[in-house]
């Protein structure tokens, strides 16, 4: 296992349309059996990079490595070895789940069972429907399925649950838990930071084209952007905010200067995956010469006002 | 799910091209005749105009009728060639051209691109499915011709020898060009804008809807250059009386010609197909 090459090898990845650079100088490795997710606003690259490897588009420069071959070149026993989710969906609506999913298993070596994968995607109910009449979140749910039909080594996930209710969400996310425990090697693109952090090992950031920071989940932005925030109301009814690296220590200090009254409103907050993602987007927005024309794009960048923040302690 | 996968894969051998063409083909006829549009505009379409020269122009008497008013052929026994030259084409370049426009613009393509199916299996599924199509409906035409119409079928089996080179020659070639002019259109929407007209002007001037031998010159020499008029032709050998063939450009039925001009189409339409075909859109 120690040995293992890495399924996915990206070393300086460029790629240009015209005079714009989309991609420009990306590099990093997807371990097997790993889930990489690939993060970023959109127009930063991400689908780019994702269909370079997917083997839709050629690349401008750099190397890349999918499952050991140049996907430039990948023929189709090396496709038979991926699961692509794509953005979008396709497929005539006139098919029914069962039959969709039962054509698709036939052009694998190896495919899942079709019922095991119905049951798997939440999708039982609608086994015989046809495709055109399923809602958005259904017809999501069989894109998904058709990806994994094929028992991929490898799956492309981009932005797999757009359109999802909470509920089916988290039944997403099972399917995914039990894809890795099998071995799957998976690279996801989402918009939902707390998504990331359920299913994700190592995360990359890109923006402007560019790689921005990569590892692990609970490390990536470094230590500074993880300090904790302590906030409480004053005696003067006024919001109080003190970033601290001894969150315990700060407000045991505040207890004491006020002779042990409970200080109001008290938070601790430890920044979440996604307040430590837009603190390094807008940072990297911010330097003017990253701020080309491929980092223009902003929409579809997380809310602000949807922050949340975790581990909130009083 | 099973956790087998961890096991050593055998050998990734993909299933064989002929099997998931032929698998391709099911799936395709299938969602063929689940597509109320293609069945009105490709499938049926030869029916209703049948129907409709049959009801308008009988009380006309026979075509090709001598001044005594005997002899020549009803209405519907002369269109019936034209119309099965129609599904040919319907079936062959409105339904590929349409339908695979459709398919790139709405993802499947795309989809289908990133599995294990060769472009070869799905050119078959393509591909059988028209002549799969294509067959009931010529059998459903010339069934109705003689049952509804009460029009006599040729018995020679020359006759049907003819009928099927021209069939399975017109389908292929019918199919390849659906395939090459389904890279035209901009967007499935678009699609059926783009091809209807140029099917339609086709029938017009290739002696579908209009007797052939009555159209001036210039527009016989312009249907010439394209396959309809042939096939046409190659029908009309098949189901008019021997008499008919006086009326044509050269006053014969011409039958190397109808087998040069078809192949010459076929090889474009291969050639145009190989060339222009993608599963995306290339970027550049």
């Amino acid at each position: 296992m120690t040995t293992t090459p890495p399924v996915v090898q990206v070393r300086d990845l460029q790629k240009s349309y015209g005079s714009v650079e989309a991609v420009r100088g990306v590099s990093f490795s997807i371990a097997a059996g790993e889930t990489f997710a690939l993060l970023g606003p959109n127009g930063a690259g991400k689908s780019t990079t994702i269909e370079i490897l997917e083997g839709y588009r050629d690349r401008s420069g750099g190397e890349v490595s999918v499952l050991g071959t140049d996907p430039h070149r990948g023929g189709l026993e090396w496709k038979a070895r991926l699961g692509i989710v794509l953005q979008t969906s396709g497929e005539s609506g006139n098919a029914t789940v069962t039959e969709v999913l039962r054509h698709f298993a036939g052009f694998y070596p190896h495919p899942r069972d079709v019922e095991e994968v119905i049951d798997a995607a939440g999708l039982r109910e609608k086994a015989k429907t046809r495709i055109g009449k399923l809602s958005g979140g259904q017809r999501r749910r069989v894109d998904v399925a058709l990806g994994i039909i094929g028992r991929p080594e490898l799956l492309f996930l981009d932005e797999p649950t757009t359109g999802f209710d909470p509920e089916a969400r988290h039944q997403f996310w099972d399917l995914i838990r039990g894809l890795k425990a099998e071995g799957t090697t998976i690279l996801l693109t989402t918009h939902y930071l707390d998504e990331a952090a359920q299913l994700g090992d190592r995360a990359g950031i890109i923006a402007g084209g560019q790689l921005i920071d990569i590892g692990s989940l609970d490390k990536i932005g470094g230590a500074d952007a993880r300090v904790p925030v302590v906030r409480w109301r004053d005696g003067n009814g006024l919001v109080r905010e003190e970033r601290t690296s001894r969150p315990a220590q700060v407000v045991a200090e505040l207890v004491r200067s006020s002779n042990g009254a409970e200080p109001a409103d008290l938070e601790v907050i430890r920044p979440s995956l996604e307040d430590v993602y837009l603190s390094l987007v807008r940072g990297h927005e911010a330097m003017p010469a990253a701020n080309g024309a491929a980092a223009s794009t902003n929409e579809g960048r997380p809310d602000p006002s949807r922050r949340t923040y975790k581990d909130v302690r009083a | 799910m099973s956790a087998t996968v961890l096991v050593a894969r055998p050998q990734n051998k993909v299933p064989g091209t002929l099997a998931l063409g032929l698998s391709r083909i099911g799936y395709e006829t299938r969602l063929y005749f689940r597509s109320p549009d293609t069945l009105l505009f490709t499938f049926f379409f030869p029916f209703i105009m049948l129907g409709i020269f049959t009801a308008a122009f009988s009380s006309s008497g026979n075509i090709g009728a001598n001044p005594d008013g005997t002899g020549g052929v009803s209405v519907g026994a002369y269109y019936l060639p034209g119309m099965l030259a129609a599904g040919m084409l319907l079936s062959g370049v409105q339904n590929l051209a349409v339908d695979i426009a459709g398919e790139k613009s709405d993802g499947t393509l795309k989809r289908l691109g990133g599995t294990p199916l060769s472009p070869l299996s799905y050119f078959l599924g393509k591909i059988g499915q028209v002549f799969v199509t294509a067959i009931l409906q010529a059998g459903l035409l010339l069934l109705v011709a003689r049952l509804v119409l009460d029009i006599a079928l040729p018995s020679e089996p020359e006759k049907w020898a003819t009928f099927a080179w021209v069939f399975v020659f017109g389908v292929i070639t019918s199919a390849f060009l659906g395939i090459a002019l389904s890279a035209v259109p901009r967007s499935g929407r678009s699609a059926t804008a783009v091809v209807a007209p140029v099917v339609l002007v086709l029938q017009f001037i290739s002696g579908v809807y209009l007797q052939f031998t009555t159209l001036p010159e210039w527009m016989q020499n312009l249907a010439s250059i394209f396959p309809l008029k042939w096939m046409a032709q190659g029908m009309r050998s098949v189901f008019l009386p021997e008499s008919f063939a006086a009326a044509e450009q050269s006053a014969s039925w011409d039958l190397p010609w109808v087998a040069g001009a078809l192949g010459i189409w076929l090889v474009l339409g291969l050639v145009l197909s190989r060339v222009t075909f993608r599963w995306i859109r290339r970027d550049a």
